[in-house]
């Protein structure tokens, strides 16, 4: 979503911000966790975007742009500052892959809840791009603007965000099969 | 080439990053190796996966309207004031231009119809072998003609000292109403002076002042009610004397 000049002076703030509501909703809820925080969190966005809209500029991208402006204010949220020392934290402890084989992981039978609650124990910053990187579907260099990070980081939180992912699945498969 | 040096391209050729050289060489690898293919689709059930399981939460149609609101207010009254400034005052110059103009003509169209009928008037008087019904120079034999003939009275000035002399006068017809139709004579130029009752009529509105109607001057005025025409082809300074006098006699 570049937008160019004239697009920018053509268009009004409300026809590039509002299609981005329901994905922004639905990642403030993935970060926050919590329905009236997440809620908060996009009225705070679109406010805040609002008030900025005369400095954003043209030719940039206006998705990462606002999706900047939710994580910044994510992060100065009460439930983000918490988190703040972990996204810091680029060279956490590496997550080992197990040596399941992946045939025996059956990530077809692995139902959609139980992949949510393997991403809700992620770390928030894991979390955060896996969500850009699947949902978003945005490219490395918008994930880069999004975060404010250089792609090399891109890549590597990226990296370990699977990992980690994977692990959360494994364990919920061995778990579940335990169950049984 | 190992297989582990592909691992770390794996992700970024499922994310669509690699170059299509390098996407082109990656594929040549999966097909020769099982181990890679099977890496492969491991990871893009879990992208699947994520991609379903990420779209979880849809926001109240409360915080929808909030935020339409909110949004469409704020553009609207940034928008809206820079624009209200210029297109308001400019939509009521537009609409009063139109008006203006649509009431400029038709006042145009009207002015233009009567001093039309005053000129075909003073005209045909000329033209005609008995220009007046009472021929008199004495404005005390004339005024009292038209008592009886047309239903108002008027003032006619005395003309000693000057130029004008008065031919005559007889009873006209303007818009289907009577009036008193004099002539005037100044150095052979025969000038008509119309005098008729002001009414809710085309007459009413016409400017007064000298005008040039039909290579004819003309002056109009109004005075106790009456609407004065003086129109000749004699000079504007004639037309503009005569109607001094009648002005100052009414």
């Amino acid at each position: 979503m570049r937008v160019s000049e004239d697009r920018l002076n053509a268009a009004s703030f409300e026809e590039l911000a509002l299609p981005l509501f329901d994905q922004l909703y639905n990642l403030a809820h993935w970060l926050t966790q919590d329905r009236a925080e997440a809620e908060d969190l996009v009225q705070e966005t679109y406010a805040k975007a609002l008030r900025g809209f005369s400095s954003f500029q043209a030719g940039t991208n206006f998705r990462a742009w606002m999706y900047r402006i939710l994580r910044n204010s994510f992060l100065s949220s009460r439930t983000g500052l918490k988190i703040t020392v972990e996204l810091d934290e680029e060279s956490s402890e590496s997550l080992l892959m197990e040596n399941a084989t992946p045939e025996s992981l059956l990530i077809e039978s692995a139902n959609r809840q139980m992949v949510q609650q393997a991403l809700e124990e992620l770390p928030v910053g894991f979390r955060e791009i896996l969500l850009l990187c699947e949902v978003e579907e945005m490219s490395y260099q918008e994930i880069a603007e999004t975060l404010a990070v250089p792609i090399g980081t891109v890549m590597s939180r990226l990296f370990r965000a699977r990992q980690a992912l994977r692990g959360a699945i494994r364990k919920r498969e061995a778990g579940g099969q335990r169950g049984v | 080439m190992a297989c582990d040096e592909w691992g770390e391209k794996l992700d970024r050729y499922l994310d669509g990053e690699l170059t299509s050289a390098e996407a082109a060489t990656l594929n040549a690898h999966l097909r020769g190796c099982a181990e890679c293919t099977a890496e492969v689709l491991e990871r893009v059930q879990i992208k699947r996966s994520v991609q379903m399981a990420g779209r979880r939460y849809t926001p109240s149609t409360e915080l929808r309207s909030r935020i339409t609101k909110s949004v469409a207010a704020k553009s609207r009254s940034r928008i809206g004031g820079r624009w209200r400034l210029v297109l308001v005052p400019a939509l009521l110059v537009l609409v009063a231009a139109i008006l203006l103009n649509s009431y400029l003509g038709r006042e145009r169209a009207a002015r233009q119809r009567v001093y039309s009928e005053l000129a075909d008037l003073h005209v045909a008087t000329l033209a005609s072998s008995t220009q007046v019904d009472v021929v008199s120079s004495d404005r005390h034999t004339v005024k009292p003609w038209f008592q009886g003939k047309i239903p108002f009275t008027f003032n006619l000035p005395e003309l000693p000292g000057s130029e004008f002399s008065l031919v005559g006068g007889r009873v006209a017809y303007l818009e289907q109403a009577s009036g008193a139709h004099l002539i005037y004579q100044i150095r052979k130029h025969e000038i008509s002076v119309f005098i008729f009752p002001e009414r809710e009529s085309e007459m009413r509105g016409l400017s007064s002042g000298l005008v040039n109607a039909e290579s004819f001057n003309l002056e109009t005025w109004t005075q106790h009610g009456l609407r004065y025409f003086v129109i000749g082809d004699a000079g504007a300074e004639d037309i503009r004397g005569l109607s001094k006098l009648l002005r100052g006699a009414g």
